[in-house]
């Protein structure tokens, strides 16, 4: 197991180089002197600035050289810095990425033991009037852009409701401390973690009442039938277990996507994560800040990819065998 | 074998249907099906596929596949009509009284359940037992059905079990309770034949110590001659014929009966080949291949399987060599590197004064021409969206023969491999599977090959279908001066058609001589063994004798 | 082809996801001649709510511009980049799985490689990037989210390859002398067809949502009224125009839904025993 987790860093430090590597690429890419791109480019730096900027990444030397300094950089976590905030990149992202990981955390949990618990009950109930009333809401979910449903959550249970808050992280000047903090942030959360999660949960709704349906045509289902097991049993301990296989594969593959949505959700909640970081940056062309939170988030998905496969082999024993 | 005539009927099938779903090939799956299961004895239900011999025996379980139902008659055991139970009641039959073994060892364990778990869950489901009794008990039965090291295997997962090991666990789970009537559908069809022989002992032996009924469902009629006390046997849902094992396999009186019978290779100790003295046509000399799976930057410690292990022999012109073995033998990949699908990694294929092994590019192209290959599967060797025609015509054409010329001759083919001319212009999935072996024979003579490899080609189709496609193969042979290597695990297919066997196991040959010397004085005890395994061996020959 | 029609009827869904879709192909067809004027054009007073002229049906926008004729071009982009960026993707997709899946080997290993760090990577966030460095265009929004997409075509072919490579048909076709380009265009990629026709559909419906999504964040082609602007734009005034976010967001969902239920008619109907495949 270890060495199977070393083997994982290992391949996810490859990703990650080749990700910066990919970033330089596309700053030199871009239209204009790469000095201007990486200052940001709507934020008319000074030449002072630019000129610093060219030596500290040797924008005069050869390609190959730059990518040295630039990748040497971004292993001291150094993620360059924001002219238009006047703040390294890296404290900028720190700073925000605790409200990021707790949201598309919760919504990850929503979605999949939602996901999952409706794809179940659809499949056991297949063709039965549950089933189409669980399906048809998940294909419509599965249709919905993110933000849009987050807007019209703040309309419905913020605005005209009044159920809870639909803006920010937790109240204003509240100033709460201790519990009641916690209950405050926990109530600010609840939009954007459904919101964020609705989508996951249709496509994990959909990949499991699948899977359970075609597992329960195995053989090895029919050899628990045989045996005499009450139809629950057989759901849970043989097809359910097996179904889950790949909706955790699915889950990790998709995890990519629920960084992405988080910039579409903060931006709708103004919740003050990387996403709504990103958002602000690209009104300001803040290329730095932009480039930056891409490495963040790409690293965050590395993340769950390897819990994913950790899941995964403590659920499949061929896996650890082998 | 003593068909016991006092013995009490304990299961009665009376006139049962079942119905298949609307747009099937034909209204009933199972038609006006009686029978009479007594204690004490194995009833072996005998048929071609789609016969309606399985669907019969799932009737029995509950078990038909969704859109297929029983539509009439009723199947009693113990005052019970097992079609009209509630669901509570039959999964009290089920597993306790009536218990059923499947044909897929593979894929019939949950892949992520231990061995022992999966046992105790008969105990579990009908509430017999403390959890630590149960996985005792496991462990006892494991011991009972001869797995080596029950304690181990008991922890084990299915996947480090193999076929035969699997097998055993299924009968394991099925003699747990004790129960009345063992179900037995296809058990070992999927097994190689020496591990086929020991389950059917294993099988006859259980039957007798715990004095249970056996329905066995077969294909083969080697199978029910080494354990059948009496048979049914089924066609088109249909039973056609049934009584003693005896009677009918030695006096069968209806007419399908008697074809499939007729069908089956008949192992004759007193055939005599000719042996053949001809010049050599293909020569393979020291042939090894090695697989290497996992290694690598991110795989795990690499896994090495020696397929081919110095393989050596030489083919005559005219000549039929068979390559028999169990599966993982390496007789496939053995006939692979011969045409190259695959790449030895030493060795020498010569043919026609080339090294077949170290040609490549536009040489390789041109020598294949002169050793084609005859497939197994006769649903995938055919492409579905081509029309039978340019599936034959395909080969000439990228040889440069013009496609007039090409079309001409595959319409020639078509005959000669007994097909309708009008087949030129159809799509595969319009015939039956020995017409689509014709036309995999057809394909492959399109080349004017001088040496065919064939690769289990009729081991996919039904014994009757197998004896014309051989038939078809030997004339063919004949008539073209054809030299052919035979791969096949059917050691009666092997034996009526070779002139010479080899016998592989492990990727060696372990002994290679003429037919009836390898059958009547086999030097090695492997193949000895292979041949001891061949059902209904025994009783064929004090038939014949 | 009548076989497929029949079996592609018996999903209710998929014929009224056809319905629908031609509604909307319909529209963006005829959108010059429904509404001649630009959709920028100022028709009215600003926050003109829906339903209270004729003329106006679905009401005016923040700087007084008909949101009908806003839904109607919003149609014409989504169709369009949808389709195209579709294309390109299986244009990128498809060359790689087949090579990957036919060759093996050391190139599959490479390719699957290069193939996994462009899944890994955040889709969406990688198509900001990308959008924002090149400038929001036609071209580069296309080019984005085809970058972004191929990586599940790719996978798809390859599988498909992969399995029918070691086909028996395909070891016929190679031992009958036929070249290696033959025998990946008229043996193999054929019979991948079906689940190829399957993705792509459901793939518009995505691309059209991952458009929406970056002119949702100001990311649009400046020049073109799309149904992600218009909702971005009425995101600050939600409190007191709700439908100016509220009609766009019902032309996409409808729209993608009735390409999901199109992908899922085909997928009965091309191939009936594989329900889970591509994801």
């Amino acid at each position: 197991m270890l060495r199977f987790i070393a083997m994982r860093l290992f391949k996810a430090a490859i990703i990650l180089i080749a990700i910066v590597t990919l970033n330089f690429f596309l700053i030199h890419a871009a239209p204009g002197d790469p000095a201007a791109v990486m200052a940001g480019e709507a934020g008319a730096a000074d030449e002072i600035f630019l000129q610093q900027l060219r030596e500290q990444f040797g924008l005069d030397k050869p390609l190959l050289t730059q990518l040295g300094l630039y990748l040497s950089g971004i292993l001291q976590l150094d993620l360059g810095f924001s002219y238009r905030q006047q703040m390294p990149v890296a404290d900028l992202i720190w700073d925000r990425l605790p409200a990021t990981l707790l949201l598309t955390f919760t919504a990850f949990v929503i979605s999949l033991v939602l996901g999952t618990l409706a794809g179940v009950l659809a499949s056991a109930r297949v063709g039965k009037w549950s089933d189409t009333i669980i399906s048809t809401v998940a294909l419509l979910f599965y249709a919905t852009p993110l933000y849009w449903i987050a807007l019209m959550a703040v309309l419905l249970f913020s605005v005209q409701l009044n159920w809870l808050p639909g803006f920010g992280y937790e109240t204003v000047g509240g100033n709460f401390t201790g519990f009641a903090r916690l209950l405050d942030i926990a109530q600010h959360l609840v939009l954007p973690a459904l919101t964020l999660g609705l989508f996951f949960m249709a496509v994990y709704m959909r990949m499991t009442r699948a899977s359970m349906l075609e597992v329960s045509t195995m053989d090895f289902v029919k050899t628990a039938k045989a045996k005499g097991l009450k139809p629950g049993i057989i759901q849970r301990r043989h097809i359910f277990r097996n179904a889950m296989l790949p909706v955790v594969t699915l889950a990790g593959l998709q995890a990519g996507q629920l960084v992405g949505g988080a910039v579409l959700t903060e931006t709708v909640f103004a919740w003050p994560g990387i996403g709504r970081l990103m958002f602000d940056a690209l009104a300001q062309r803040d290329y730095n800040v932009l480039l930056g939170v891409f490495f963040v988030s790409a690293a965050m998905v590395l993340v769950f990819n390897l819990i994913t496969d950790i899941l995964y082999r403590v659920v499949d024993p061929r896996i650890r065998a082998s | 074998m003593t068909f016991q005539d006092k013995a009490s009927p304990i299961l009665t099938i009376e006139n049962l249907q079942v119905a298949l779903p609307e747009g099937a090939d034909r209204p009933f799956a199972v038609d006006d099906v009686s029978l009479t299961l007594r204690a004490g004895e194995i009833l072996c239900i005998v048929g071609e596929s789609g016969s309606g011999k399985s669907m019969s025996a799932n009737a029995m379980m509950g078990l038909l596949p969704d859109l297929v139902v029983p539509s009439g008659g009723k199947i009693m055991f113990d005052g019970m009509d097992l079609l009209t139970l509630s669901n509570a009641e039959r999964m009290e039959v089920r597993g306790k009284r009536i218990a059923m073994i499947f044909q897929e060892p593979m894929s019939a364990l949950n892949p992520l359940m231990r061995v022992e778990d999966q046992i105790a869950e008969v105990f579990e489901a009908h509430g017999l037992l403390t959890p630590k009794e149960r996985k005792a008990r496991a462990v006892e039965l494991l011991t009972e059905v001869g797995i080596p090291d029950p304690a181990k295997a008991a922890t084990a997962y299915p996947f480090q079990l193999s076929g035969g090991q699997r097998q055993r666990v299924v009968i394991a789970m099925a003699l747990a309770l004790e129960p009345d009537v063992l179900i037995a559908d296809e058990p070992t069809t999927a097994l190689d034949v020496t591990t086929q022989a020991q389950i059917l002992e294993l099988i006859a032996d259980l039957q007798k110590s715990h004095g249970m009924a056996v329905m066995f469902i077969t294909h083969d009629f080697g199978v029910v001659a080494e354990i059948a006390d009496r048979v049914a046997v089924m066609q088109f849902g249909k039973i056609v014929e049934q009584g003693t094992a005896d009677d009918v396999l030695k006096n069968p009186t209806h007419d399908y009966t008697r074809k499939l019978l007729a069908a089956i290779p008949k192992l004759d100790p007193n055939a005599v080949f000719e042996p053949i003295k001809s010049k050599t046509i293909l020569e393979v000399i020291a042939l090894t291949k090695t697989y290497r799976s996992g290694g690598g930057l991110f795989g795990g410690p690499e896994r090495v399987v020696h397929a081919v292990q110095d393989v050596n022999f030489r083919l005559g012109v005219g000549e039929t060599l068979g390559v028999v073995g169990e599966s993982g033998s390496g007789k496939s990949s053995v006939g692979r590197c011969l045409v190259r699908l695959q790449d030895p990694d030493s060795g020498s294929v010569l043919f026609a004064g080339d090294d077949m092994a170290k040609l490549s590019g536009e040489n390789l192209r041109a020598a294949r021409k002169s050793v084609q290959m005859i497939f197994q599967d006769p649903f995938s060797s055919l492409n579905p969206r081509t029309k039978v025609g340019k599936i034959i015509s395909e080969g000439p054409i990228a040889h440069g023969v013009k496609p007039s010329v090409a079309y001409e001759k595959a319409r020639e083919l078509l005959e000669l491999v007994g097909l309708d001319k009008s087949a030129f212009d159809r799509f595969p999935h319009e015939f039956s599977g020995g017409q689509r072996q014709r036309i995999g024979i057809a394909r492959a003579l399109a080349l004017e090959p001088k040496v065919i490899i064939a690769d289990e080609a009729v081991s996919a189709l039904d014994v009757s279908i197998q004896a014309q496609v051989l038939d078809l193969l030997a004339e063919l042979k004949e008539r073209l001066n054809l030299s052919l290597v035979f791969i096949t695990h059917d050691l009666r297919v092997a034996a009526k058609i070779c002139d010479r066997i080899a016998v592989m196991q492990k990727g060696r040959v372990v002994e290679l001589g003429p037919t009836q010397d390898v059958f009547n004085a086999p030097k090695s005890d492997y193949t000895r063994a292979l041949i001891e395994a061949i059902p209904g061996r025994a009783q064929e020959l004090e038939a014949a004798s | 082809m009548k076989d497929f029609w029949q079996r592609f009827k018996r999903n209710r869904g998929a014929v009224i996801g056809l319905i629908i879709l031609a509604l909307v192909i319909l529209i963006a067809v005829f959108a010059p001649i429904l509404f001649p004027q630009s959709p920028w054009k100022m028709v009215q007073r600003p926050f003109l709510p829906p339903f209270e002229r004729d003329a106006l049906l679905l009401g005016t926008d923040a700087l007084g511009r008909n949101v009908m004729a806003g839904l109607a071009y919003g149609a014409q982009v989504s169709l369009i980049i949808g389709l195209i960026s579709t294309v390109a993707s299986l244009a990128i997709g498809i060359p790689l799985g087949a090579i990957a899946g036919y060759f093996g080997g050391f190139v599959d290993d490479a390719l699957m490689r290069f193939t996994e760090f462009f899944q890994t990577v955040p889709n969406f966030a990688l198509a900001i990037v990308l959008v924002a460095i090149f400038e929001p265009s036609v071209e580069s929004i296309i080019g984005a989210i085809a970058i972004v997409s191929w990586p599940p075509v790719a996978r798809l072919v390859r599988g498909e390859v992969l399995s029918l490579r070691s086909r028996e048909y395909v070891e016929a076709a190679i031992l009958s002398g036929q070249r290696n380009s033959t025998i990946i265009l008229k043996q193999i990629l054929p019979n991948t067809l079906s689940p190829i026709i399957v993705l792509a559909s459901l793939m518009v419906a995505t691309a059209i949502l991952l458009e929406s999504s970056l002119s949702f964040l100001g990311l649009g082609d400046p020049n073109l009224m799309s149904w992600g602007y218009m909702i971005g734009a009425a995101r600050t005034v939600i409190r007191q125009a709700w439908w100016l976010s509220l009609f766009p967001g019902v032309a996409i969902i409808l729209t993608v839904l009735s390409l999901n239920l199109i992908g899922e008619g085909l997928n009965d109907a091309l191939n009936p025993r594989l329900s889970r495949k591509g994801k």
